[in-house]
């Protein structure tokens, strides 16, 4: 049973460029489905904007449908908006009512500089999986499947972490700006399968590393866990912190070893 | 700012590999969050085993004078005749000192790496989900821990700020009386509580955040972990305001 919200008012930020001064901009929205999306919600609010001549504002969207990690939007206060383990394009707007204020605005961090309005550059995310978050595998033909054996529990806990879109909430959500959770379910998804075992500990010294140029620091609020759309849990913080401390000493005997 | 960097492209024989220098571990450790927030944990343990025996000592209090002043010898006389005494209190005493240095160069340097994380700050209010009220004042009661740490020496240590020390001769052994006659003011009898009130939100934090630090993850103890962090702030709480209150209400007195 579909619902009419009406009379909504959205204020939403409104910045040049990357160096410009920002300021929220209000527009009342006077009546939408509850079926919309939090996007189309956007979309509409775009053309009205299109129509009358002024700049549409400019907001990360690709799939849409919660797997890409494009989104972002920190609605309301919160990475996403209100509902749990969710992305802004999976929102729904029979999440508010009529005549509620929304307030919209951008990632904010220093590694995320707003390239406009909403939109901000998350390329610190690429630098960190370009440090170590991959498996240098020599390609030829395809491997039998279950040729590696992986147990059950194992394939699960780095599914898991694997589920991770790399969207940036987890950064946006925390107080300190850190991207512990983003840079562990990264370590974690490797690190626990048999093929991430031969750089598993070069990754680890690699990847935190890299964060540490770009992120804050962690300081278990567990806000990124809250706003991961995916769920992954403050478990993989730990995995990265001990096997950063294991990384100290075991890369460190290899270098000896050369 | 992220500045975009050309990866760096390594030698692609092993037998072109050169050594990379490296600082000394510990140095190479604590110049990363990662690694500082290891020496917030360590230095964290250290401290809270000591407000933990600290607290059970004092409980000598309620035992009368006597025992509560013999108690306050007997740690100057640790492990004597086998080492001279006050030895080992003072190393004891620069161990802490140490550690508590480390966890606050740790928490100024990581909360100036913080701010950096993030130059400009949401422009609308947070809506937080799972931050508590100890995470976000784990600072503010850090400080105030601080601040009631210096008083506290210059109380019953320096006898400095202690009533008997404005008015007459301050002995520092005769621990007792001094306690009484520090706490029988109403307002230090309130910082009292309030800071160890302050200390207790502190741990309930903290102690969870030791485990998460130093990567103590397992499903077997995770549960545990808040328990333990909350039974630990109750215990060191609980034991540290009966002090002042016992003064105050004449449960303890000369």
């Amino acid at each position: 049973m579909s619902h009419t919200l009406s009379n909504l008012t959205v204020k939403v930020w409104r910045q040049d460029g990357p160096n410009a001064v920002g300021r929220f901009e209000t527009h009342v929205i006077e009546s939408i489905t509850d079926e919309a999306s939090f996007l189309e919600m956007l979309d509409v609010l775009n053309e009205r904007l299109i129509s009358q001549g002024k700049e549409a504002v400019v907001f990360d969207h690709d799939c849409r449908e919660g797997i890409c990690g494009t989104c972002s939007l920190m609605i309301n206060g919160q990475a996403h908006g209100p509902q749990r383990a969710t992305t802004t394009c999976q929102l729904h707007m029979r999440s508010f009512k009529s005549n509620d204020t929304i307030v919209i605005e951008p990632w904010r961090a220093g590694a995320f500089p707003i390239v406009k309005d909403l939109m901000v550059n998350r390329s610190a995310f690429d630098r960190i999986v370009e440090s170590g978050g991959y498996i240098t595998s020599p390609t030829g033909g395809a491997p039998d499947a279950n040729l590696i054996p992986v147990p059950k529990p194992v394939a699960d806990a780095a599914m898991d972490s694997a589920a991770c879109i790399g969207c940036g909430a987890c950064v946006a959500a925390c107080p300190n700006g850190a991207a512990n959770l983003f840079v562990g379910a990264k370590i974690a998804h490797l690190n626990l399968l048999p093929q991430g075992q031969a750089e598993r500990y070069r990754r680890a010294e690699a990847m935190v590393d890299t964060m540490d140029e770009h992120f804050g620091s962690c300081t278990n609020h567990g806000e990124c866990s809250a706003a991961c759309p995916k769920e992954i849990s403050l478990d993989v913080i730990a995995l990265m912190n001990k096997d950063y401390r294991s990384a100290k000493f075991k890369n460190r005997k290899e270098l000896s070893r050369n | 700012m992220a500045t975009s960097t050309a990866p760096v492209r390594e030698p692609v024989t092993a037998t072109a590999t050169t050594i990379k220098k490296r600082k000394p571990f510990l140095v190479d450790l604590y110049s990363t969050a990662v690694g500082k927030k290891y020496a917030m944990a360590i230095s964290g343990l250290a401290l809270m085993g000591f407000v933990l025996f600290h607290m059970i000592g004092n409980l000598k209090m309620y035992l009368g004078e006597a025992d509560l002043n013999e108690y306050a010898e007997f740690l100057k006389k640790l492990l004597y005749p086998l080492a001279p005494k006050e030895s080992v209190l003072w190393i004891l005493r620069l161990g802490l000192l140490g550690m508590l240095v480390l966890h606050l160069h740790a928490a100024w340097s990581l909360t100036m790496l913080n701010r950096r994380a993030r130059p400009v700050r949401y422009q609308s209010a947070r809506d937080y989900q799972e931050a508590s009220m100890a995470s976000r004042s784990m600072r503010l009661s850090g400080i105030v821990v601080f601040v009631f740490i210096v008083w506290h020496l210059l109380d019953l240590t320096f006898g400095v700020v202690n009533t008997i020390g404005a008015d007459g001769e301050y002995v520092r052994s005769e621990v007792y009386a001094n306690v009484v006659r520090s706490f029988d003011r109403w307002p230090v009898a309130l910082f009292y509580v309030v800071a160890n009130l302050l200390l207790g939100l502190h741990l309930s934090h903290g102690v969870w955040s030791i485990f998460q630090s130093l990567g103590w993850n397992n499903p077997r103890f995770n549960a545990w972990r808040t328990a333990i962090a909350r039974g630990f702030a109750a215990v060191v709480v609980v034991g540290n305001v009966s002090f002042p209150l016992a003064v105050t209400f004449g449960i303890v007195s000369v």
